[in-house]
Parts: C-alpha cells; sequence; structure tokens
C-alpha cells in the first residue's frame, strides 16, 4: 500500500517538474524551483487519490517534503482510518 | 459592528475576504450569481487551511467563514462603511459596478478600487463622490502579501486616504504612496515584462519553462514571469494590457496575440486548471 502511494506521489510530482530528477527521499522544496503554491497541489491530489481529510495539525511542510514523508502521512492516516 | 463590502470573488476578492475576516472584520462578498459566491467560500475554506503550510498563521476555517456573508449585486454592499472593489479588470462592468454602488451605498461609504491599471481619477469620475474613491492595488495571493500601492484619485480627500490607511493598518497592510497614472508602477513594468515572455513563447524562442528559469536562476526571482502569469490570471494579464495600451496610445503595450488566444480557449492560469503550465486544481 505505502509503496504505491509512493509511486502515485512520485508520478504526479515529476508530471509537474519533468526537468528535474525526483527520487522518493529527494525535498522537493529545495530544489529551488518549487514554490509553496505546490505544497496546496500537493495536499489536494494527496486526499484525492487517498480518499483522506488530512486534519490541520498535519497540514505541516514537513510532511509533504518528500515523496517518502508524504507516503507514510498516507499510510498513518489510513491505518486511523482502518481503526476507527 | 460596521462591514466591508467586497464586490467580485474572484481571485482577488476571495484573497481580500480571508484577509479581512482573519483581521476580525465582517465582510459581505458580493459576485454576481450565487454559484461564483458559493466557489469562492469553498476557496477561502480550503485557503485558510492551507495558511500554515503556505508560510502564513495557523487560520480558523470556521471562524473565518462565520464573519463572512454573501449577496448576488452590488446593491447588497449598501450598509457597508468601506466597499473594496474587485471586479473584472474591464471598464464596462467597473463602471455599472460603480454606477450601482455610488446609487446604493450612504453618502459617507469609501470606495476602494483594486484595480491592475485602470485610472483611479477615471472610476472616481463616474461616481457623484469622487472624495470618496481612493485606489488600493493589493497583491495576489492577499494574505501572504504585506504590501500594496495606495493611489489617491486626483480628487481623493486626506480623510479618505486616512480611513483606508487605518483598514489596511488593521489588514497588517504597509502601503506605498503612488500618484493616479495607469499601471502605478508595479504593473507599468511587470504587464510589460509578461508580455514580452508571452511573446518569446509565441515566437518560438524558448518554452515557458525556460523563460522562468532564467528569472529565477539567474535573476533569482522566487517565481518567473509566466508564473505569475498563471498566478495572477491570463485573462486579467492581457485585460491589463490592454487598458495599458489604451490609455497610453503607445505600441509599446501592444498585446501578444498569444495572450489573446490563450485567453479565448479558456487557459486563465492556476484559477482555470491550465495556462501556460497545468495544474491539478480543486
Ligand atoms: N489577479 C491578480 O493577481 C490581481 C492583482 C491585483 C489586482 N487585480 C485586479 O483586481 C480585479 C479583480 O481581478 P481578479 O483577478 O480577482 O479577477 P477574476 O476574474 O478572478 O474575478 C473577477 C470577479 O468579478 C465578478 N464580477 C464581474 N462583474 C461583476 C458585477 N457586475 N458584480 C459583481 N461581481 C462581478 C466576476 O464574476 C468574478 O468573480 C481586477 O481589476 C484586476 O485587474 C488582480
Amino acid at each position: 500500500m505505502s509503496t504505491t502511494a509512493k509511486d502515485q506521489i512520485l508520478t504526479f510530482v515529476r508530471e509537474r517538474y519533468p526537468q528535474a530528477e525526483i527520487d522518493a527521499s529527494q525535498d522537493i522544496f529545495a530544489l529551488g524551483f518549487v514554490n509553496s503554491l505546490f505544497a496546496m497541489e500537493l495536499v489536494m491530489f494527496v486526499e484525492k487519490t487517498f480518499g483522506i481529510t488530512i486534519p490541520n495539525e498535519e497540514l505541516r511542510i514537513d510532511n509533504f517534503r518528500t515523496a517518502d514523508t508524504m507516503a507514510s502521512l498516507v499510510a498513518r492516516l489510513s491505518a486511523d482510518l482502518a481503526v476507527a | 459592528m460596521s462591514v466591508i463590502g467586497v464586490i467580485g470573488a474572484g481571485v482577488m476578492g476571495v484573497g481580500v475576504a480571508q484577509n479581512l475576516a482573519s483581521t476580525g472584520h465582517d465582510v459581505v462578498l458580493v459576485d454576481k450569481d450565487e454559484k461564483t459566491l458559493a466557489a469562492a467560500l469553498a476557496t477561502i475554506e480550503r485557503n485558510s487551511r492551507m495558511s500554515r503550510l503556505m508560510g502564513g498563521p495557523a487560520l480558523d476555517a470556521d471562524e473565518i467563514l462565520s464573519r463572512i456573508t454573501t449577496a448576488v449585486g452590488a446593491a447588497g454592499a449598501a450598509k457597508a462603511e468601506i466597499v473594496i472593489e474587485n471586479v473584472t479588470e474591464n471598464w464596462d462592468v467597473k463602471r455599472e459596478v460603480y454606477e450601482t454602488l455610488d446609487a446604493e451605498c450612504g453618502p459617507d461609504t469609501v470606495f476602494v478600487v483594486n484595480t491592475s491599471a485602470i485610472p483611479i481619477t477615471k472610476v472616481a469620475a463616474v461616481t457623484g463622490r469622487p472624495d470618496k474613491v481612493v485606489g488600493v492595488h493589493f497583491m495576489n495571493p492577499v494574505p501572504a502579501k504585506p504590501v500594496v500601492e495606495l493611489i489617491p484619485g486626483f480628487h481623493t480627500s486626506p480623510e479618505t486616504v486616512e480611513r483606508t490607511k487605518d483598514l489596511l493598518h488593521a489588514m497588517g497592510k504597509k502601503a506605498v504612496h503612488v500618484k493616479d497614472s495607469c499601471g502605478f508602477i508595479s504593473n507599468r513594468v511587470l504587464m510589460l515584462t509578461v508580455n514580452e515572455a508571452a511573446f518569446l513563447v509565441h515566437e518560438g524562442v524558448a518554452d515557458a519553462a525556460s523563460v522562468d528559469e532564467v528569472f529565477r536562476g539567474c535573476f533569482g526571482h522566487p517565481m518567473g514571469p509566466l508564473e505569475t502569469a498563471d498566478l495572477i490570471g491570463v485573462d486579467t494579464i492581457l485585460y491589463s494590457v490592454e487598458v495599458l495600451y489604451e490609455h497610453y496610445a503607445d505600441s509599446k503595450y501592444r498585446p501578444c496575440p498569444l495572450l489573446k488566444q490563450m485567453t479565448d480557449a479558456g487557459l486563465h492560469g492556476r484559477k482555470s486548471g491550465r495556462g501556460f503550465y497545468t495544474y491539478d486544481s480543486n
């Protein structure tokens, strides 16, 4: 589950920034050409793709820096969903 | 409790309403139809949620929305103490809105014109209160931009300027004073830059990503001119360049045909999901 989430997220990011080489541990906001508006697009993409609502306290830039951190956020929130 | 009228619930109206509500003001947000207003409230809710992520303060979306009521038609702002107008950058559209506002609002209501290029004196002349009309060129996204241009028209009174400065101060804005002229400081320069950048793409000299990379990488700008065009709205860029072209009657402001085609094709930038780049909107 979390591998697929990671792949889907990476595909989305790579499609937007085809000129850059981006792997799962790359901090995309450290690339120099990704601005904070893209963070908002990431939130919307993640919520729509994985059917989750990210709680306000998780809407921190650190959760969206890399495909890895986004995938673990998705895994964490999906686990919460399964428990609830 | 006094209320601030915000006319036009597009890119700018949404930002102005959110900024006002988050600084404790009651707002009536006005547009032409219910559908636009519903979409505007959804955008305000989303942007409030994202505020901290974007480097702003943490905001309570429910509290912000509780301060905003909506109305269809400019007459909905009749009771406002100050009206901030952000309708489409088109003279006929703005003129009609000011005629309605002038007829409906009380004699002391101040009209704040948020325009990219239209001279404030020209707007004031449509009303019977040219002393109470003043220009404020807000920057986009409004809640994230601490500086605005403040433009008194020919007849604007010092009291009107003071009342406007007080409101701007309460909204967390610093005002740079500019004399009334078409395009002020910012858009005399920025619109020509964006227009010329569009010509580069139109002529096939470079693609949009390369144009923007030069501005970011070589000049250290946080965003290139074409990303900026997508943020502002490609249609709004075209209308602003057209306003400059007509006003100065100077061919240096001739709008790039690509901007016209993109506007006709609905490629309006971020707000429509596609402009010079494609976005995952909604
Ligand atoms: N987009 C920017 O970055 C930016 C920055 C500074 C200033 N401005 C200026 O702000 C103004 C608004 O720009 P925008 O980008 O928000 O445009 P927009 O196209 O996103 O929104 C304009 C809104 O005005 C509404 N409207 C049109 N006629 C109306 C009427 N008669 N009554 C009520 N509402 C009406 C439209 O339905 C639309 O929702 C323009 O004058 C523009 O030049 C824009």
